[in-house]
C-alpha cells in the first residue's frame, strides 16, 4: 500500500484528501503545517507528498526547501495542492524541488491523474 | 427543471440522436438539466416544454443548433488513458516510423477530438522527442461536430481546471502561456495541429489516408448501427497497415468485420486489409 502525507492547515481540505487518497487505496498521514510535516517525514517517508502552500508556523515552500536539503532517502514524490495559481508560484515550486503542481479547487480525476504522473499509482 | 419528465428528455434525446447520432443514457439525463439552463436563461425561455416547442417549429435553427451544441458529451483531458496514451506515443508510434522510414511522412486524425486536449497532447509528445522525427513530414489533423469545442481548440484556451486535468506541470510550463485565469496553448503547439468541422457520421472527408486514427469515447455514445457506420467510414481513411486507437472501454470486436485487435498492442485495432497486405507481400518475396 503506497502513503501519502497531507499537509494542510484547513481541516476540510485534509478531510477532502484523504477521503479521495482512502478510496485509491492509500495510507493517509496528515500535518497541519510545514514543521509538523518535517517531524513526521524524520519518521517515516511517504511515498508522496500533498502540500499546501500557504501555511502557519511553517509554509509549504520553508517546508520543500528544508526537505529537499535534507538527508531524506529514499525523497518522497511532493505534488504542490493549492490555491496559489500564478505562475511565478509554479516555477518556484518546481524550482525548490517539487515534482508536480495542483491548482485548487480539483477534483478526483485530476489528482489521480498527478499521482499516476509522477508514478506514484 | 425537474427529473420527472421523461417525454421532455426523451424529444431532447431524439434531438441529439438525429443531428449526432449520440444517445443520451437515462443515467445521464441530469447533463441535459446542466447543459441547457445557460441556454434557456439566454434566451429568456422559462421552461423545457417551450424550449422543445420552438426547437419543434423549428422557430430559430440557431437555438437547435446551439441547443445540440449544449448537449454534446465534450468531455476530455490530456494524455486521457495515461498507460494506453504512452503506448500509443512509444512502441506504436515507434513500429509506424520504422514502416514509414523510407517516405518518413505520418498522418494522424483525431476524430471526435472535442475541445483539442487530445491532438494537443499528441502534438506535445512528439515535439517531446523533436530529435527522433527530425526530418519527418507530420500531420495531426482534428475534427469535431461541436462547432463551439473547435473554437476552444482552435484556440488552445484552457480554464485552470481543464489544463491541469492530465498534464504534467512541465509540459504545461513549456508549451502554454497564463493568460488572466486561463491558458493558452503556444503557437508551436497550435501550429502542429489542424482543426476541421466533420461530423462521424457523414461521408469521411478528402483527407486521405491516416496511419493512425484515434477516436476515443465515442463510439460508446452511438446506438449500433452508428457505431458499425463510423467504423466503416473510418475504415475508408485508415491507411492499410495504419492502427486505430478507441476509448479504453471501447472496441471494434462483434462491431465489424473490417477491423481486427492488434496482437502486439492491447486496445488497438489494424485494418482486416493488413493481414491481406501483408500475406501478398509475402507471396511476393517467397512466391
Amino acid at each position: 500500500m503506497k502513503s501519502c502525507l497531507i499537509v494542510d492547515d484547513s481541516k476540510v481540505i485534509r478531510k477532502v484528501a484523504r477521503h479521495i487518497l482512502e478510496t485509491m487505496q492509500f495510507d493517509v498521514a496528515e500535518a497541519a503545517d510545514g514543521k509538523e510535516a518535517l517531524d513526521h517525514c524524520a519518521q517515516s517517508t511517504p511515498d508522496v507528498i500533498l502540500l499546501d502552500w500557504n501555511m502557519p508556523i511553517m509554509s509549504g515552500m520553508d517546508f520543500l526547501r528544508a526537505y529537499r536539503s535534507s538527508v531524506a532517502s529514499p525523497m518522497a514524490k511532493v505534488i504542490f495542492c493549492t490555491t496559489e495559481n500564478g505562475i511565478g508560484h509554479i516555477k518556484a515550486a518546481i524550482d525548490a524541488g517539487a515534482d508536480e503542481y495542483v491548482m485548487k479547487p480539483f477534483d478526483r480525476e485530476t489528482l489521480e491523474a498527478k499521482l499516476q504522473i509522477v508514478g506514484c499509482i | 427543471m425537474s427529473t420527472t419528465q421523461p417525454k421532455a428528455y426523451a424529444s431532447l434525446s431524439a434531438l441529439l440522436e438525429k443531428h449526432t447520432g449520440q444517445t443520451l443514457l437515462a443515467n445521464r439525463h441530469w447533463r441535459i438539466d446542466m447543459a441547457l439552463k445557460p441556454l434557456m436563461r439566454e434566451n429568456s425561455i422559462p421552461d423545457l416544454d417551450t424550449l422543445i416547442a420552438l426547437i419543434e417549429i423549428d422557430a430559430d435553427p440557431r437555438l437547435t443548433s446551439a441547443c445540440v451544441e449544449a448537449m454534446i458529451n465534450n468531455e476530455t483531458c490530456f494524455f486521457r488513458d495515461q498507460a494506453n496514451f504512452a503506448l500509443l506515443t512509444g512502441p506504436v508510434l515507434d513500429m509506424l516510423r520504422e514502416q514509414r522510414m523510407s517516405t518518413k511522412k505520418l498522418r494522424i486524425w483525431s476524430a471526435a477530438c472535442s475541445t483539442g486536449q487530445e491532438p494537443y497532447s499528441l502534438a506535445m509528445a512528439l515535439q517531446e522527442n523533436a530529435e527522433k522525427w527530425r526530418g519527418w513530414t507530420i500531420q495531426i489533423i482534428a475534427t469535431d461536430i461541436s462547432t463551439s469545442a473547435l473554437a476552444q481548440a482552435r484556440a488552445g484556451r484552457y480554464s485552470q481546471f481543464e489544463i491541469q486535468r492530465g498534464l504534467p506541470v512541465m509540459q504545461m510550463l513549456r508549451y502554454f502561456d497564463q493568460n488572466d485565469e486561463d491558458w493558452v496553448a503556444k503557437d508551436n503547439l497550435r501550429r502542429a495541429v489542424t482543426f476541421s468541422e466533420h461530423n462521424m457520421l457523414q461521408p469521411a472527408p478528402h483527407f486521405g489516408k491516416f496511419d493512425v486514427i484515434l477516436c476515443r469515447n465515442m463510439l460508446m455514445y452511438l446506438g449500433e448501427d452508428k457505431r458499425v457506420q463510423v467504423l466503416d467510414a473510418i475504415s475508408s481513411r485508415i491507411a492499410d497497415d495504419g492502427i486505430l486507437m478507441l476509448g479504453a472501454a471501447e472496441t471494434v470486436i462483434g462491431q465489424t468485420q473490417k477491423f481486427k485487435s492488434s496482437p502486439e498492442f492491447r486496445g488497438f485495432y489494424e485494418p482486416m486489409t493488413r493481414a491481406a497486405t501483408q500475406s501478398t507481400m509475402a507471396q511476393r518475396r517467397f512466391g
